[in-house]
């Protein structure tokens, strides 16, 4: 018995829901003081392996052993006590709590026989805790909605600390954090495995998981992939694990021709943007969370107002509201996937087709029937895993959401298609998806605008780039002149430009 | 056939879901509906199901019926009226005040449009103040009612017996091709506005709205208009209820129906409707007045006390949505 006994071991896991087969047989063993990344496409069964090791859900086959010892959690709260720590997306944090209050959140120190909350231990256990994550200049007294996403991040990070933490899963911790935020997260991370603590991180950024992970576990429908020491996996090669097939044409790039001038802007406020762009070409708008570049979309799309400056889309000049905008050809794709750009109650089929209806029916009539039959060819044309086009788009995927919010804009052929984020939270293979689309409409002679904070993306995309920093854009520049680094560079307002 | 290797997890179960759920929703109410009706048919006997009382139960219904229909219009677009009662009460008085001069066809015309005129400022102070319809609607219910009785100065107005008092007279009388005209009247509109919301451009815009605003705006639904129109006809629809109240009554009363919207409303929530917006339905919201009115009616015919049947209906009201958000 010379071998040391894994921090985390799972064995043998597997879940079924209904018909499918969600986890077949899992193995997952994480050390003591190592990073273990989980990679996967959605529906890969991440999350379904982490709900099963935070006791939310119940594996059908397998068992779980914590530092040798046997470990099946009731609920959630077993596994909190049991040190197994989950860290969501969404972080869930009661935000007029304060720090501190929400650091001992269930687990209240009390004092005397009638429960009354002990506030100087409360204190001590949230500094304490804090301290130990090496930020002590959160102050355990300020409310939690007054914090950055960043600084909210560590407070629940905090929480798991206070009820002592052996296993920590961050649940793509990055996906709401800045640069700056990310690196002082990893620096975190690196101190926590120095503290003997076994880390599960999952995310979608395959550079994140090649930065700060040891071990690279990858998931695909339900089985292990694969697994290799980071060190040893290039990227291409996880990739490919997750995809199951090659993906080195993830940028399809046909022939552009670029044509006339579709939409133009001047000294556009807010935003203080002058650029145009042509039928048959993707602009991208390259930046950091927060400098501005939603705002902007949302200008020209008629949904913020005009502060200044002129916007001409084809021979309309002028602000629009938004159905003047999709008259004119233009559609947003918001970033907002849930609280906006879907309406989550309705069907898929009125969600593709919810902007032009015209089709359906003379003088405002609509047949459902030919709704139906439109939606089914989109359905169908972009791949949209759905049970038919009647089903609520609440129930999908993320990624197959995602192809409905896009089947939108081609439902009603709009000629220019301002994207924000449009593979945000989605898996490689939708991604790869629309990456193709967006090549296919440019190819058609469209123009799309694309706001990204995911480089890599825009530089396989784009034929040119404009950087936002601090509430205004630079001029647009050729694709060929920039790299990751001079994007990071310019956005991060290092350059002055 | 490379696709094929993404395995999404929210495939197979949903479907199943998904279509039950439709189910339920569809049928959940009528089979309230037929519980109620069996329950009191074994109850009193064979007689409750004579054609005389379900004439009477349908009549009993009507009003609230058809100021449902423009209320589900309004909760399937996420908002709600609180001042049909009201609206209901000046429309009984704009008719009475209208046949002393004028025809019964006008008197009712200038009901309809008085009804209009309040929805249609509902809907702008919605619209324009960006107050939410609770508030504003809440508001408007007081107003509405204190302009009903300044013009009838305080009193009932008595006026001139015309057609427009048979409309909902007992076939037993001669009125009305098998059944009274005012329950045809509220038949058709049922269709039309089932029609509405199903198969116009306005039907799917409410419920677009009703599901996410936000969403409707991006898709370039024009928001404030379409408010505006749902509660101008929401206002028409409670106007008419208010002449078929006058038919009932024969004068114009301005403390007629206080309360009438919260009947009005629990009719929609029975009847499958979502305060939060996106769902409701016309069949649903029949249904769901149907069962309050056979629950009063079997009460009374079976002696039975008006507590018990409040008891009964505010425990439907409770039970209906309590199941709403179990199947969801």
């Amino acid at each position: 018995m010379a071998e040391p006994v894994a921090r985390l071991q799972m064995r043998g896991v597997s879940k079924a829901f209904g018909a499918t087969l969600a986890l077949d047989a899992v193995d997952l063993a994480v050390n003591r003081g190592e990073v273990c990344a989980l990679v996967g496409q959605n529906g890969a069964g991440k999350s379904t392996l982490m709900a099963i090791l935070a006791g939310a859900t119940k594996p059908d086959a397998g068992s779980m052993r914590l530092d040798g010892t046997p470990y099946a959690p009731r609920d959630p709260l077993a596994a909190r006590h049991a040190g197994v720590a989950m860290i969501h997306q969404e972080l869930s944090l009661a935000p007029h709590l304060t720090v501190m209050e929400n650091i001992v959140l269930g687990v209240e120190p009390t004092r005397g026989p009638l429960g009354i909350v002990d506030r100087d231990r409360m204190r001590q256990t949230a500094a304490g805790a804090l301290a130990e994550l090496g930020h002590a200049d959160i102050a355990p007294d300020a409310t939690v909605s007054t914090l950055s996403p960043a600084a909210q991040q560590l407070v629940e990070i905090a929480r798991a600390f206070a009820i002592g933490c052996r296993v920590l899963v961050l649940d793509e911790p990055t996906s709401c954090l800045t640069h700056a935020d990310v690196r002082t997260l990893f620096d975190l991370i690196n101190r926590l495995k120095a503290q003997q603590i076994a880390v599960v991180y999952i995310s979608h950024f395959i550079e994140e998981v090649k930065q700060i992970s040891d071990r690279v576990v990858v998931l695909r429908d339900g089985r292990q992939a694969g697994e290799g020491r980071t060190r040893e996996m290039p990227s291409e090669a996880i990739v490919s694990l997750m995809v199951g097939r090659s993906v080195e044409d993830l940028y399809p790039r046909r022939q552009r021709r670029s044509g006339d001038a579709i939409l133009a802007v001047d000294a556009l406020q807010p935003g203080d943007a002058t650029f145009a762009l042509h039928r048959g070409e993707v602009l991208g708008i390259a930046g950091l969370v927060g400098a501005g570049r939603t705002r902007l979309l949302r200008t020209i799309f008629g949904l913020a107002p005009v502060r200044g400056g002129r916007i001409r889309v084809a021979a309309f000049t002028g602000p629009a509201p938004p159905h003047a905008r999709w008259q004119q050809g233009v559609g947003l794709l918001s970033e907002d996937r849930a609280g906006e750009g879907l309406a989550r109650s309705l069907s898929v089929g009125d969600n593709i087709t919810l902007s032009h209806l015209a089709p359906f029916g003379s003088r405002g009539l609509v047949f459902p029937s030919r709704q139906r039959a439109a939606a089914t060819r989109w359905i169908e044309r972009l791949d949209i895993r759905c049970a038919d086009a009647r089903q609520a788009v609440a129930e999908l995927s993320g990624g197959n959401q995602q192809k409905v919010a896009v089947g939108r804009l081609l439902h009603h052929d709009v000629d220019v298609l301002i994207l924000d984020e449009p593979t945000k939270g989605i898996d490689v293979a939708s991604k790869a998806e629309i990456y193709r689309l967006i090549d296919e409409m440019v190819g058609a002679g469209k123009a799309v605008l694309l706001v990204s904070s995911y480089f890599p993306e825009l530089l396989g995309v784009c034929d040119r780039i404009a950087v936002m920093a601090r509430g205004r854009l630079g001029p647009p520049r050729d694709v060929a002149e920039w790299n990751e680094h001079s994007l990071l560079m310019e956005a991060s307002g290092a350059r002055a430009s | 056939m490379e696709r094929a290797l993404v395995v999404d997890g929210s495939v197979g179960r949903p479907r199943v879901v998904a279509t039950r759920r439709r189910l339920l929703d569809e049928t959940g109410v009528l089979i309230g509906l037929a519980v109620v009706l069996g329950l009191f048919g074994a109850l009193i006997g064979p007689q409750f199901f004579r054609a005389a009382n379900l004439e009477l139960v349908a009549r009993q219904t009507v009003i609230v019926c058809v100021a449902a229909l423009g209320m589900t219009m309004v909760i399937v677009s996420g908002g709600i009226d609180l001042s049909v009662g009201s609206v209901v009460a000046l429309s009984t008085v704009v008719t009475a005040v209208l046949l002393r001069e004028h025809g019964p066809a006008v008197a009712a015309i200038g009901a309809l449009a008085s009804g209009a005129a309040c929805g249609l400022v509902n809907g702008l102070l919605i619209t324009q103040l960006r107050v939410v319809p609770f508030i504003v609607t809440l508001g408007t219910m007081l107003l509405v009612r204190g302009a009903a009785k300044g013009l009838a100065d305080e009193r009932r107005i008595e006026a001139p017996i015309t057609w427009l008092n048979t409309l909902l007279r007992t076939v037993r009388d001669g009125s009305g091709v098998l059944l009274p005209t005012g329950i045809w009247i509220t038949v058709a509109l049922a269709i039309l506005v089932a029609l509405v919301l199903r198969y116009t451009r306005f039907g799917r815009h409410l419920f677009a709205i009703g599901s996410s605003e936000r969403t409707a705006r991006l898709c370039g639904v024009r928001i404030d208009r379409t408010r505006a129109a749902v509660y101008t006809i929401a206002g028409a629809f409670a106007a008419l209820a208010g002449v078929m109240e006058f038919s009932k009554l024969s004068v114009g009363d301005p403390t007629v129906s206080i309360g009438l919207e919260l009947d009005v409303i629990a009719a929609v929530i029975i009847g499958g409707g979502s305060l939060a917006g996106g769902k409701g339905s016309v069949t649903g919201t029949i249904a769901g007045a149907a069962i309050m009115a056979v629950i009063q009616i079997g009460c009374s015919q079976q002696g039975l006390p008006n507590w018990v049947q409040q008891i009964v209906t505010g425990s439907i009201i409770v039970g209906a949505v309590a199941l709403d958000r179990l199947r969801s």
